[in-house]
């Protein structure tokens, strides 16, 4: 079904990822972030009709750890604003709705995570079924060995394809200035079996923001907006054991609801932490040699928790604001072994201004 | 088709809202609120075509996004699931997110449901951030908001009994409603004015319990309206306001947000004259002294006077202007879904189906919901007519 309203990502920022930032708060992380994404449209967080961020405090450590980062907006005087406990690319969807429904023309969005200060792999086993999985701590690299192993057994992939994977992203990472690993290095030993140190995501902490523009006011803040022309997400059971781990058939359902597949996409910004979900992916998504996957290196190349799955759809629209992608699939997962999808297609009008 | 879509609220289901739930999951105390509001909408989880789900702090039941393994209880696999968090307000902006899904016609119905089970863990000391994000100054909210109580009563002159007069009423309208929490059928005024002292000047009779509960609605468009067996609740104007935490010039007592949460929700729905025009709110009043606070912030009251009606009595359940007539924060208080029950109480008001806390033709409610410090407010007014723009 065809959007009530052309909305379009109008602008897009992040930060350069790194393994560490301890010397900056979440705040001092953000800031620079809205300032940059804002000075591309020339607007003024006052002229925003809705913000909307995406955070988690397990990240932070601490509750309400979004309040705080509220202070990098600005929002005085008082803003319209909303918060969504998981990667932004939730938060970029409620913004959407919010200038579907005519109330709004602009939005930012922004979201962030810091995973140095913790230990992330035993944080993320917190979101497992608190009375029988979370007591047992399967962290969140052995869960997609678990994942991974079925994609080998099934003869859907072998370690020499994940490893190729591994060293395409961190290759195509060279001309992402903001990426944590970019360029060749070894593939490492097993971290859990089969997935070995290449086959993983960095840690590291990131964030990054976006501005969204509904009709003639998006023409005005860009010279070629990428346009949503669907966006749609879908979760799956939660329990491992009741799904098939080698296929994801909430991203194929959330692409068809989005409109993916009624014309090929030419490039497609998948959020697959790890190697082997890039080959779920591929097959729920049907896409083939043709298109290009992952020119900013994926989240193989930075992984900003929370972040990494908005930057999918900020890195998409930035080649679409360039010029490099007429269409463009997005795609944001959450929850244990892609449990949760988001899939956006974006579009460049076709002569470019 | 141009404009929005009109969002009636058709079903309603809450839990008993207790101290623990021991007897359940938090899978089970979600699916219990759910399945109500579908009972009441007479739909089954086929009919959903989304889940919109909120709670406070992650910490609280210490589960990291719950609603990733709650997926499966509240009958979303396969569907969009959404989890939004604004801190003490996320009931209320957990609705109007669900309300935004309909009114752009993303979605035709939509089930919405906000909980927090308490009894997982201490959630006064969960509110109590540590060093370094916090100078160790503070014991739970209470410590953070009674300087702002005090401010009130220096600022306007308000006797120090209006506090308990609120507590009082909230806690006998509590009785009327079977869903609340506190039933303390031998309340007294002069009991809650005697009870300790625990954040000057707020006593322990004038603060909400912690509890464990959940509350659902199911949202839908006019055809879905049309097809409900019980009168719906219709949304005429609904908005969610942000300011920062602390900054130079904040007016903690009546923060700028409220007033222009207010303003914004009167707007749409064509409300000039409030006191007048709004027959029933629900306010989220976590501390006695809030009651006339927000009369005041929410226009019901000029600056200085919001504790002249608290103590004559036109909040009262047969008073001109009813507020919680549920019993309200004070009397019931999971936290994350707090702001969702006054949403729905205001909705029952007007569908006429409050049972005993009934007030006598409600036509207009407003449910209003704070959180943070004194930061994030949502609201949403609901008639018993569909809205007419």
């Amino acid at each position: 079904m065809a959007p009530s309203r052309d909305v379009a990502i109008v602008a897009f920022a992040q930060s350069d990822h790194r393994r560490r930032t301890d010397e900056l708060s979440e705040v001092e992380m953000v800031m620079p972030v809205l300032h940059e994404v804002l000075r591309r449209t020339g607007l003024k967080t006052a002229d925003i009709g809705f913000t909307c961020s995406g955070s988690s405090d397990y990240l932070a450590g601490r509750a309400f750890s979004f309040t705080m980062a509220l202070d990098g907006v600005g929002a005085w005087p008082p803003i319209s604003e909303s918060h969504v406990e998981t990667d932004g690319a939730w938060a970029l969807y409620e913004a959407w709705v919010k200038l579907l429904t005519g109330e709004s023309d602009t939005a930012l969005v922004y979201s962030y995570g810091k995973a140095s200060p913790g230990s992330v792999r035993d944080v993320l086993s917190r979101q497992l079924d608190p009375y029988y999985l979370a007591p047992l701590w399967p962290d969140s690299v052995a869960l997609a060995a678990l994942q991974a192993q079925a994609l080998i057994d099934a003869g859907d992939t072998t370690e020499a394809e994940l490893a190729a994977i591994a060293a395409r992203s961190r290759d195509a990472a060279t001309t992402n200035p903001h990426a944590q690993l970019p360029g060749a290095r070894p593939h490492g030993d097993h971290v859990v079996a089969p997935l070995r140190t290449g086959d993983c995501p960095p840690i590291g902490d990131g964030a990054a923001a976006v501005v969204l523009a509904a009709g003639d006011k998006a023409r005005e803040l860009c010279e070629r907006p990428a346009w949503i022309r669907g966006m749609d997400h879908r979760v799956e059971a939660h329990a491992l054991g009741v799904r098939d781990l080698t296929d994801s058939p909430s991203t194929r359902l959330a692409a068809r609801r989005a409109g993916a597949f009624d014309r090929p996409v030419d490039t497609a910004e998948l959020h697959a932490p790890f190697t082997s979900q890039e080959v779920v992916l591929r097959k729920a998504l049907d896409l083939d040699d043709s298109v290009r996957v992952n020119p900013s290196g994926g989240a193989l190349a930075a992984n900003p928790v929370m972040a990494a799955g908005l930057i999918r759809l900020g890195e998409a629209a930035a080649r679409v604001h360039r010029g490099e992608s007429d269409r463009a699939l997005a795609h944001a997962t959450s929850g244990p072994c892609l449990q949760q999808n988001l899939v956006a297609v974006l579009e460049g009008e076709s002569h470019v201004r | 088709m141009s404009g929005k879509e009109p969002v009636a609220v058709v079903g309603i289901g809450q839990t008993k809202h207790v101290a623990a739930r021991r007897d359940v999951s938090l899978a089970g105390l979600v699916r219990e609120a759910a399945r109500r509001a579908l009972d009441d909408a007479a739909l089954d989880w086929a009919d959903i075509d989304a889940v919109v789900i909120g709670k406070a702090p992650d910490f609280f039941e210490g589960v990291m996004m719950p609603e990733l393994y709650l997926a499966d209880a509240l009958g979303a696999v396969g569907k969009p699931m959404l989890r939004v968090h604004t801190a003490g307000s996320v009931g209320g902006s957990t609705a109007l997110v669900a309300a935004q899904l309909v009114a752009a016609r993303v979605h035709g119905t939509v089930l919405t449901l906000a909980f927090e089970k308490q009894s997982e863990s201490n959630a006064m000391w969960g509110l109590s951030l540590p060093i370094p994000f916090q100078q160790p100054l503070l014991a739970g909210a209470g410590g953070f908001f009674a300087p702002h109580v005090r401010a009130y009563m220096r600022r306007t002159g308000a006797p120090d009994t209006v506090g308990s007069l609120v507590a009082y009423k909230d806690r006998r309208n509590a009785l009327k409603n079977p869903y609340a929490h506190l039933h303390e059928h031998d309340i007294t005024l002069a009991k809650v004015q005697a009870s300790p002292m625990l954040w000057d000047p707020i006593r322990y009779s004038e603060t909400c319990p912690s509890s464990d509960g959940a509350c659902a609605m199911v949202l839908t468009d006019r055809a879905g309206a049309a097809r409900a067996p019980h009168p719906p609740a219709w949304l005429h104007g609904g908005a969610m306001r942000s300011e920062p935490t602390l900054f130079a010039g904040k007016d903690f007592v009546s923060p700028q947000a409220g007033k222009d949460c207010a303003a914004d929700v009167y707007r749409q729905a064509g409300i000039t004259d409030p006191r007048r025009e709004v027959d029933a709110v629900e306010m989220y009043v976590p501390f006695s002294w809030y009651e006339p606070m927000w009369l005041e912030n929410l226009g019901f009251a000029d600056e200085g006077e919001g504790w002249k009606l608290t103590e004559s009595g036109v909040t009262e359940l047969d008073g001109d202007l009813p507020v919680n007539p549920s019993g309200g924060v004070l009397s019931t208080n999971p936290i994350g879904a707090s702001g969702m029950i006054r949403f729905a109480e205001a909705a029952l008001q007007v569908r006429g189906q409050a049972g005993e806390h009934q007030v006598e033709g409600a036509r207009r409610a407003l449910g209003h919901a704070y959180g943070g410090g004194a930061q994030f407010f949502s609201m949403w007014l609901v008639g018993a007519e569909p809205p007419t723009t």
